[in-house]
């Protein structure tokens, strides 16, 4: 539970236009990551190609390594379905699965993705991975309602909770708080100081000062110029990021001068 | 001054418009209402339970029923179930979840080309394909032509069903580790179920009242329905049979035919729409 993933020479590209390129990252063992940058410079794309999301939009590929526990997660004889059990994600735009249960939506990934289990551990997962995604009180007497019945926080915290129920190394949080208000936001962040025990998270936001308070490493991404891939400038740990970075780029950035 | 009188303009033209479309909308129905009540009113009294379970009586004879032909029209219809809809829904979901450009076109170009097809050419085609092949009429080649009436609509309204689930929750299916097929099956055809089914019913209503194709077919029967290989009686025939014959008697039977034909389309419509519109909406 927990463990480091680092890309080498990672690409990403649409079609025939490169998103980001020659990425070379270590993401540390169950510490908080966070990576920031402006708008439209490939945090995004570059979060879903370490669970291998990336290429299902048509057209999309990447090139290069992304090694987590020990094999490059890109080789020809992988398969991308187990690698997305190892590593997980949660969405910016809360997604829980409207028609189920909010236990069945917990559940989901363990009946559906093929590991068979009894009534009662999963009842208890159930109940485990409300508990650590901070939601068990507010839904234990409700467990049979509808996924889709609850408040957007409490969406995302089931969200969370789903990701968590099968037990991943890995959790990739795409600006998991952007659609939120502030009170869901900071539990969230609670939640995700308490999650890094057992997991490895990354988190990508556009917030600075979320990533300042929540993440101990951080990694910098930028355009240069319009129609220039995206670029990683600068990593590690955020109090150095924040303090004394090493680029101009990244100080400008820090300092609101652009972005 | 100047735009008091532009607006009075405008909103008189607005005024105009709304009422030319209400008058247009009320004509359109007026037919319906019109087949409706008539029909109601000429099959009504000819209803009896002797019609639901009797047998056609031979010419001279008064009373008897259509029994054989509902019997015969449930049996089609379940037949073509059978047939068209597991071919159906399959070729719509391929059409909504396997994107691949080429062949989704072709497979949708088919479609097209399959629902403008006249009935009777399709009852023809069944008769060269099963009929003179098992030398017999049969309420199989019956079936199977109204499954393949079926196809294409259930085909394309499974497809857009599918397409109304948000990408959000393929995605976040895939995110957990669950393979493609079963995040097909289990989560997005799962939550269109509601709509997909609206889709069937309406289909079913409508191969319902079909009947050139059963012409060639499943012919029609005196009796009851003997087996899938032997001819069988539906309404939509036996009110054909009725309508064009000198008998008053007769004609007094096929308004009834009618009126029960009407109804089983018109539960299946207005009832799955009712029953199933509620669960689509949670969707969004």
């Amino acid at each position: 539970m927990g463990g480091s993933i680092n890309t080498t020479g990672l690409s990403a590209l649409y079609g025939g236009v490169t998103a980001v390129e020659d990425i070379n990252i270590e993401i540390p063992a169950n510490q908080i990551t966070a990576l920031i940058g402006p708008s439209g410079c490939g945090k995004s794309t570059f979060l879903r190609c370490l669970n291998r999301m990336h290429e299902l939009v048509p057209g999309a590929r990447c090139s290069g390594k992304v090694i987590w526990d020990g094999k490059d997660i890109y080789a020809p004889e992988v398969d991308a379905t187990e690698i997305r059990r190892g590593i997980g994600m949660v969405f910016q735009k809360p997604n829980p699965f409207p028609l189920m249960s909010i236990a069945d939506n917990v559940s989901a990934g363990l009946r559906l993705a093929g590991m068979k289990r009894n009534k009662a551990l999963m009842n208890e997962t159930v109940e485990r991975s409300l508990k650590m995604a901070a939601l068990w009180d507010e839904v234990k007497n409700k467990l049979d309602k509808p996924g889709g019945s609850l408040s957007g926080g409490q969406q995302q915290r089931l969200c969370i909770a789903r990701a968590l129920a099968v037990e991943p190394d890995i959790i990739l949080m795409d600006e998991p708080c952007s659609a939120l208000d502030p009170a869901s936001t900071q539990k969230i962040e609670d939640t995700m100081d308490k999650l890094k025990e057992k997991f490895t998270i990354v988190i990508v936001t556009h917030n600075m000062q979320q990533a300042a308070r929540v993440s101990d490493f951080t990694g910098f991404l930028l355009t240069r110029e319009t129609g220039e891939p995206g670029r990683l400038i600068e990593f590690g740990s955020t109090s150095k990021i924040f303090t004394m970075p090493d680029h101009k780029e990244t100080e400008n950035y820090i300092t609101g001068r652009f972005g | 001054m100047k735009n008091g009188l532009h607006h009075r303009r405008r909103n008189l033209k607005s005024n105009f418009a709304y009422a030319l479309c209400a008058l247009a909308t009320i004509t359109a129905l007026i037919p319906l209402i019109l087949i409706l009540a008539y029909v109601v009113f000429q099959g009504a009294g000819a209803l009896n339970i002797d019609f639901f379970t009797q047998l056609p009586k031979p010419v001279g004879e008064t009373g008897g029923g259509m029994g054989n032909a509902i019997i015969g029209s449930l049996m089609l219809i379940g037949i073509a179930s059978v047939v068209g809809l597991p071919l159906g829904i399959l070729a719509g979901t391929f059409l909504a979840e396997y994107r691949s450009p080429r062949l989704s076109w072709t497979v949708r170009l088919l479609a097209d080309i399959l629902s403008g097809v006249p009935s009777i050419i399709i009852g023809v085609f069944v008769y060269t394909l099963l009929v003179l092949t098992m030398k017999r009429f049969s309420a199989l080649a019956g079936g199977v032509a109204l499954a393949i009436l079926m196809l294409p609509t259930v085909a394309r309204t499974t497809e857009e069903m599918l397409r109304m689930v948000p990408d959000s929750l393929r995605e976040a299916s895939l995110a957990l580790g669950i393979s493609r097929w079963r995040t097909i099956v289990s989560i997005v055809i799962k939550t269109a179920g509601g709509g997909i089914m609206t889709g069937v019913m309406l289909a079913l209503a409508r191969i319902a009242g079909e009947t050139a194709p059963l012409l060639f077919t499943a012919l029609n029967s005196r009796t009851w329905p003997t087996g899938l290989d032997k001819p069988v009686a539906s309404l939509p025939v036996q009110i054909y049979t009725y309508a064009i014959a000198p008998y008053a008697d007769w004609h007094q039977q096929a308004w009834a035919g009618s009126l029960v034909l009407v109804l089983i389309v018109l539960i299946l419509s207005v009832g799955s729409k009712l029953y199933f519109g509620r669960k689509m909406r949670r969707v969004r």
